[in-house]
């Protein structure tokens, strides 16, 4: 049974994409034999230190050990929910033959969701985990359940519970709390908001673990559990993820910067320097024992950004942006230019030592003159820039265009395209759509492909690998 | 099938259970929670290396120095950098010395017995990872930011991690007389190999919560008063909330409590985070955003 459990759990972790071999499957059993397995942390962390060995495939993880090896069944400490004295006992009450459960239906009326919504503000306000957790378990049984086909196949829903207790309204009573607190107005915001995604993250997970336990595991996994941050499309993206991928924007330039400056090291003798050799050979005899090289000089890109930041795009052209500032000391010189159907240099908000969101917020205020008609037209900007700016391009810069080729069926102006490619040494085109997605619609990339080479470019692990290569 | 819960107690070195690693590292001064305690048991109990990885300042060091205090071993510690090799990292002929014995030799013995006779323990050289696998004490083998090193030292460090053992092509193999208890550390700044990860349980240490952070400033700098060290981890777990260039980290609030000890603060308001921030944030950027985002008079 336990083995059953453990060799599905094992299954399901590679399924998600976190590569455990054999070994690590071996190491795993064998390290819970070592333990108690009455606590659940501790089977937890037994589980994640033999099979989870990267940081970021951690959430996932998370997701299917709470499914396969769920912290309770049913409704558990129902009494929690309401009548605050009630918390000694921790049975575990299992949905069949409760007697409970026509009594809760009953239960669920706006006096009752009054009351929940009260108890949910003062836990979020004191920022009491362990209650806000009950609270999740109990709002998603008392205002999430569905009334499903037959007795007993009832199934449940967070966004139903979320729908009926609005815990979005509760930030400004949070925000009042914290402010008299002495945090400022946009902290205090930016906290509710923190905490009040923790509650609907932890329904959204209780839904999940009542559906699995109804309808077995396997049928959920596939659905819930999400990508890696890596690898996480640009443009499905939601905005927790884009907050937590600006968090990673300077631990992912460091780690770049220094895989560069092992490579280069590797590479680092240059061409024999005959003078120095010879002249050291005179102590041997005149024969060259050791030969000496001259130091290798590192060639510089100097980079034009050419960045689209029409509403669909944005996140992307925003996200690259950051991380070639961020890399800015690897580059000899850098120019960003932002367009929607006109072009704006913003070269300028990049200020050494800047701060990301400052730089942000400028990016978003400039970017907002790139906008003539608010439609995205590629032939436009690329003539509009030829005109603005021909100062831009020399013979050593490497031109870079971040966009989707999506142009609104507008004029593409290859000329322009054309004497670009001329005057510039190198081009590329990034394009953060799905290959097959291109030259649908409106998508006129292949046009544009036939003069910039274009890559395909829909994640971290991409954008990352592709600024290593043309550094 | 899984059988619960029974193994032999008296052949563990290390620790006897996660609440026992638990109890004697915070008896050392190393407070611990679920998940570190639990894989620092297990650690011992199935003789496998440790990857520690995590911020900057998360007590990772601090954590196998810990160990060694509570289990009375000696820490050996390989520090790892860039050009690190194997005459660094694992042993060395001591050829100057073989010179010697060469050289005082007379004519009359042959090369062979020569030959035996510098190819010897008292020619060798051993460096850390060699020391620890040749003692027959107990050992905490520290490999320090594995991360820094080139690709080439972790094919080194392969046949140490899985099988404890040094191929010295004069000598032979020498094994673990008793497997020391590994211990690596990475900043994660380069992605390991899936080879090495593969031999190593895996534990990832990230800024503790409030309470747990108000624990270790407590229990490590004697003179800070309970007011004091909630308000400083306060307005550091705020400061973490902030985008910074740099987090602060534990040892961090470590430091700024001890700054505020020394200066005799006995209250944290404003005028005293201003005067002290530069302990905690090294970035003027960061400085700059700490000072508006809470609302800190300047």
């Amino acid at each position: 049974m336990l083995l059953d459990r453990h060799i599905g759990f094992v299954e399901a972790l590679r399924a998600a994409g976190l590569s455990v071999s054999l070994a690590e499957d071996i190491d795993a059993a064998r390290a819970l034999t070592h333990i108690e397995l009455d606590d659940r942390e501790t089977v937890r962390a037994v589980y994640a230190a033999t099979l989870c060995k990267r940081d970021g495939h951690r959430p996932g993880f998370d997701q299917l050990f709470d499914l396969w090896f769920p912290a309770l069944i049913g409704d558990g400490r129902m009494g929690a929910g309401i009548s605050a004295g009630d918390t000694d006992g921790y049975e575990l009450v299992t949905k069949e033959g409760d007697n409970e459960l026509a009594q809760q239906l009953a239960d669920d009326g706006p006096q009752a969701l009054e009351e929940f919504r009260e108890e949910l503000g003062r836990a979020l306000q004191e920022d009491d985990r362990q209650r806000i957790a009950e609270l999740a378990i109990f709002g998603v049984g008392q205002f999430g359940a569905l009334p499903g086909q037959g007795p007993g196949r009832s199934t449940w829903s967070a966004y139903t519970a979320m729908k009926r207790i609005r815990p979005e309204d509760l930030a400004f009573r949070i925000m009042q709390g914290l402010e008299a607190q002495g945090f400022g107005e946009e902290e205090a915001r930016a906290v509710a908001t923190r905490r009040i995604g923790v509650f609907t993250g932890l329904s959204e997970a209780d839904a999940v673990r009542r559906i699995a336990q109804e309808k077995g595991v396997e049928k959920v996994q596939e659905t819930v559990v999400r990508p890696t941050l890596d690898r996480l499309d640009f443009l499905s993206m939601r905005r927790d993820d884009v907050e937590e991928l600006r968090r990673q924007i300077y631990p992912l330039a460091r780690r770049l910067a220094t895989r560069l400056t092992q490579e280069h090291h590797a590479r680092r003798r240059g061409p024999l320097d005959f003078r120095r050799t010879v002249r050291a050979s005179i102590a041997t005899g005149g024969v060259p024992l050791t030969t000496h090289h001259k130091p290798k000089r590192p060639h510089k890109t100097e980079l034009v950004v050419f960045c689209d930041v029409s509403g669909s795009v944005a996140n992307f052209a925003a996200f690259t942006l950051l991380l070639v500032y961020a890399l800015r000391e690897q580059f000899g010189k850098v120019r960003a230019f932002t367009f929607v159907d006109d072009v704006v240099e913003v070269t300028d908000q990049f200020v050494p030592g800047g701060d990301l969101v400052d730089i942000m917020t400028g990016l978003v205020a400039q970017s907002a003159q790139a906008a003539r008609f608010g439609r995205t037209n590629y032939g436009r900007a690329f003539s509009k820039f030829v005109e603005k700016y021909p100062d831009a391009l020399g013979p050593k810069t490497s031109f870079l265009v971040l966009g989707d080729a999506r142009s609104n069926y507008a004029d593409l102006k290859i000329d322009a395209l054309k004497t670009i490619v001329e005057r510039s040494k190198k081009q590329w085109w990034l394009n953060p759509e799905v290959r097959r997605n291109w030259d649908t619609g409106d998508s006129v990339a292949t046009r544009y492909a036939d003069l910039v080479p274009m890559v395909e470019c829909r994640n971290l692990t991409q954008l990352s690998e592709f600024v290593h290569d043309i550094l | 099938m899984i059988r619960p819960y029974d193994r032999d107690v008296s052949t563990s070195t290390w620790f006897q259970s996660p609440d026992d690693a638990a109890t004697r590292l915070n008896a050392v001064g190393y407070l611990t929670d679920t998940p570190t305690a639990t894989t620092a048991y297990l650690t011992g109990a199935l003789e496998k290396p440790l990857l520690l990885e995590g911020p900057a300042g998360v007590g990772k060091t601090e954590l196998a120095k810990a160990v060694a205090r509570a289990t009375d071993a000696e820490l050996i510690r390989l520090q790892c950098y860039e050009g690190l090799d194997e005459a660094r990292a694992l042993y060395e002929w001591n050829y100057k010395k073989q010179l010697l014995r060469i050289q005082a030799t007379d004519t009359s013995q042959d090369w062979e017995q020569t030959h035996d006779d510098i190819f010897t323990d008292e020619f060798l050289l051993t460096r850390p990872l060699l020391t620890a696998i040749r003692r027959t004490e107990p050992t905490v083998l520290l490999i320090d930011e594995v991360d820094k090193t080139d690709v080439e030292v972790e094919g080194l460090l392969l046949e140490i991690l899985s099988d404890f053992q040094v191929t010295i092509p004069e000598m032979g193999t020498v094994s673990a007389v008793r497997k020391p208890f590994v211990i690596l550390t990475s900043n994660a700044s380069r992605e390991l190999s899936e080879a090495v990860k593969r031999r190593c349980l895996y534990l990832h240490l990230d800024y503790p919560d409030a309470k747990r952070e108000k624990e270790i400033v407590l229990s490590q700098v004697p003179g800070v008063s309970d007011k004091v060290a909630g308000q400083l981890v306060e307005t550091i777990g705020r400061m973490r909330d902030l985008e910074l260039k740099k987090s602060p980290s534990i040892a961090e609030s470590v430091d700024w409590a001890r700054t505020l000890v020394a200066l005799q603060i006995g209250k944290l308001d404003d005028a005293a985070i201003t005067r002290t921030l530069g302990v905690v944030l090294k970035h003027r950027s960061d400085q700059e955003r700490a000072v508006r985002e809470l609302k800190l008079g300047r």
